[in-house]
């Protein structure tokens, strides 16, 4: 098959992936008897055309932008992680235990315990799958499905029996004090020019962001990138060049549980302010979409993390204001990652094919 | 624990482990043609949808089963397109069905019928009602025996007796004839079945329809006889389950039936907390019974209860050599 220039095959591709996902979306909506036009203007002034709308649009990304980085980094180290679900979870827990268990004196510090709290509990998730994936050869989607069965399960024991305050009905932890939270949009001076009102996009925004960063920085610029990434390409050749499966695995997986688990600061000590069952929502879900869609670079996430968080907000606009249910955004989603992550075969053959007819003939024999 | 009680949870077993077996075939196709199928979730919500949905209008179970296989099919189809024609990634195209069907099927219940995406409740010929076995009643006072054929083995829809049907003609195509040799083959090697002259993509493309036929079964038989009808997320992870069987069976049919009548046990007992309390003596939390089939299946997947080890090319597009 002829390659397509670079330029298409970064841009070209995921955007005419998208094109088919938004397509069929449409058809999707025409089906049900709904206008599909009218409801991307509705989606977009959800979402897009106010302070407010942009306050959830931001905080869906912050969660997508954690969760995609988690199956970026364990992509690369050629390991499809599906368990960012599971592992989001479990740094929700330590998010809860982290705020509850001192009195923290300045939400900074708090945020600073709270990150390391989640993303050790997050990784430790983690921990086991890629155990049993480096040394017993078990498939590590398999096992990581099974792991996000097994941390909603110890989620919901944990928060029925254990970690419930006496005398209160749902299951859920108590409420983590004053002191840990989070400075929302609105309250950073010269943002709240702009976010006039209370919104649930906070500080973790530029934690994500930094993250974005970092993940480049790993994965491009350091040595152990540089290793993730060749065992990533070729297992039989980086052992060859005395790269240690083992380790590899362990920590591309522990960074990405790790990052997974710190998508817990947005969700639960920024937005909820305690730990309730399935608080991650399905975002460790979104996460492979929004990683498939960025093309498994940071700053292609954090992208696709805007695209995700305004489908999200949007989605969530349409389900108030129009008949068409939220779970079109589901819809949606699954759609963005058939395109994206399992036929982009296809639409590269066909934009091959589309480029070859403009291209000049070449006469005679090469 | 006496004696009733138990038939009680064995008769649940039944009931709930069904499912799992239409859906644990159908991947058993699947995989051992080699494409990974991490669908069958999807699928079966889809055929749930489309077979409560058909059976409300017409009335009829029979039409229900009819929609709800050709609705698995339409996924299937998507998967095999993807995975064998595109040489897509099988995993990623298994999540992204298990997503559109998620939100499709209760965006097409909400918009026919307004019930918050779940249809009207079903009823008379559009559910697969229970079948009285033969000499029930002369068989009661028969001790041991006559209670559990009465309480256990009678009274289920056909489509119970028919998932058991399933798993021994599926033995037999397996093991016993030419078209299953032949799958065995090309999800261990395709390039030797391409050499001796079988297509690969069809042989796999039929694997993967009949993996869509029999997950519209589990479907139909979540929507028409296990419940009345369809409801958002009814099946409720059994896809998963189903899978967690296929590999704590380790690929084979008759170890796949107990695999999910085990796990349908678990459920049967999750229900049912406070029998285990009795028999144990000390409070399991629910949660832990929920999650004991995946715990299980990971020890399985980690070799430390015998090593399941999969078809050697599955998930592997096959190219063919030019």
């Amino acid at each position: 098959m002829d390659r397509l220039p670079r330029w298409a095959d970064v841009v070209l591709v995921p955007l005419v992936s998208l094109l088919f996902a938004a397509i069929l979306s449409a058809l999707v909506i025409l089906a049900i008897g709904q206008d599909p036009w009218e409801a991307l203007k509705v989606m977009v002034e959800g979402a897009l055309l106010s302070a407010y709308g942009w306050g959830y649009t931001l905080y869906y990304t912050t969660s997508f932008i954690f969760t995609a980085l988690a199956v970026v980094v364990a992509f690369h180290a050629g390991l499809f992680n599906i368990g960012g679900e599971g592992q989001a979870q479990l740094g929700g827990l330590g998010v809860a235990l982290v705020c509850l268990a001192l009195p923290w004196p300045h939400w900074t510090i708090a945020l600073l315990a709270a990150v390391t709290g989640a993303a050790l509990f997050g990784a430790a998730w983690a921990a086991i799958p890629a155990w049993l994936q480096a040394k017993r050869g078990s498939h590590i989607v398999i096992t990581t499905i099974m792991f996000n069965y097994i941390a909603s399960a110890l989620i919901v024991y944990l928060l029925v029996d254990v970690l419930r305050p006496t005398g209160q009905m749902d299951p859920a932890t108590a409420r983590f004090p004053e002191t840990t939270h989070l400075p929302t949009l609105n309250d950073i001076p010269g943002l709240n020019l702009f976010f006039e009102k209370k919104v649930p996009a906070n500080v973790s925004l530029f934690v994500a962001l930094a993250a974005c960063w970092l993940v480049w920085l790993l994965l491009w610029r350091t040595p152990l990138g540089y290793q993730i990434r060749a065992f990533g390409k070729s297992q039989a050749a980086a052992r060859y060049a005395g790269i240690n499966p083992v380790k590899i695995t362990m920590i591309a997986m522990l960074i990405s549980g790790g990052l997974a688990g710190m998508m817990a600061i947005n969700n639960v000590m920024g937005e909820a302010g305690r730990l309730v069952q399935n608080s991650s929502e399905g975002a460790g879900f979104i996460g492979i979409a929004v990683a498939l869609m960025g093309r498994n670079h940071p700053f292609g996430v954090l992208l696709a993390a805007v695209l995700f968080g305004f489908l999200y907000q949007g989605g969530a606009e349409l389900g108030l204001w129009t008949s068409i249910p939220i779970e079109l955004r589901i819809v949606v989603q699954g759609l963005v990652i058939l395109f994206t992550g399992a036929l982009d075969m296809m639409v590269r053959m066909m934009l091959v094919w589309v480029f070859g007819l403009f291209r000049p003939r070449r006469v005679g024999v090469a | 624990m006496d004696y009733a009680t138990l038939l009680q949870l064995l008769d649940s077993t039944l009931r709930l482990g069904t499912p799992l077996i239409f859906a644990c075939i159908a991947g058993l196709y699947s995989e051992r043609s080699g494409i990974f199928d991490i669908g069958l979730e999807g699928k079966m919500l889809v055929a749930a949808m489309c077979s409560g949905t058909f059976a409300f209008y017409s009335g009829s179970a029979w039409i229900g089963l009819m929609a709800g296989i050709a609705g698995s099919l339409v996924f299937a189809l998507i998967h095999g397109v993807t995975s064998i024609t595109f040489r897509g990634n099988q995993l990623i195209s298994g999540v992204a069905l298990n997503f559109v069907a998620s939100g499709i099927t209760v965006l097409t219940a909400q918009s026919l019928f307004g019930q918050g995406g779940r249809t009207p409740p079903l009823t008379g010929a559009a559910r697969f009602n229970e079948i009285t076995l033969p000499f029930v009643e002369a068989l009661r006072p028969v001790p041991v025996i006559g209670p559990l054929y009465a309480e256990v083995i009678s009274g289920h829809s056909i489509l119970v007796y028919a998932a058991f049907a399933v798993v021994a003609l599926t033995w037999w195509v397996l093991f016993r004839t030419r078209y299953g040799l032949r799958l065995r083959a090309v999800g261990e090697n395709p390039a030797a079945v391409d050499t001796a002259g079988v297509s690969v993509k069809g042989l796999r493309f039929s694997a993967v329809l009949i993996t869509g036929v029999l997950c519209g079964f589990a479907g139909a038989y979540m929507a028409t006889a296990l419940q009345a009808g369809f409801g958002k997320e009814m099946t409720a992870g059994r896809g998963y389950i189903a899978l967690a069987a296929l590999i704590f069976a380790k690929w084979r049919p008759w170890p796949a039936l107990w695999a999910c009548l085990l796990f349908g046990f678990f459920q049967a007992l999750a229900l049912r907390p406070d029998i285990v309390e009795a028999v144990v003596r000390v409070k399991v939390p629910v949660p832990a019974l929920d999650a004991l089939p995946y715990i299980l299946t990971v020890l399985v997947l980690a070799g430390f209860v015998g090593k399941a080890i999969p078809p050697r090319a599955g998930g592997e597009p096959y190219v063919k050599e030019r």
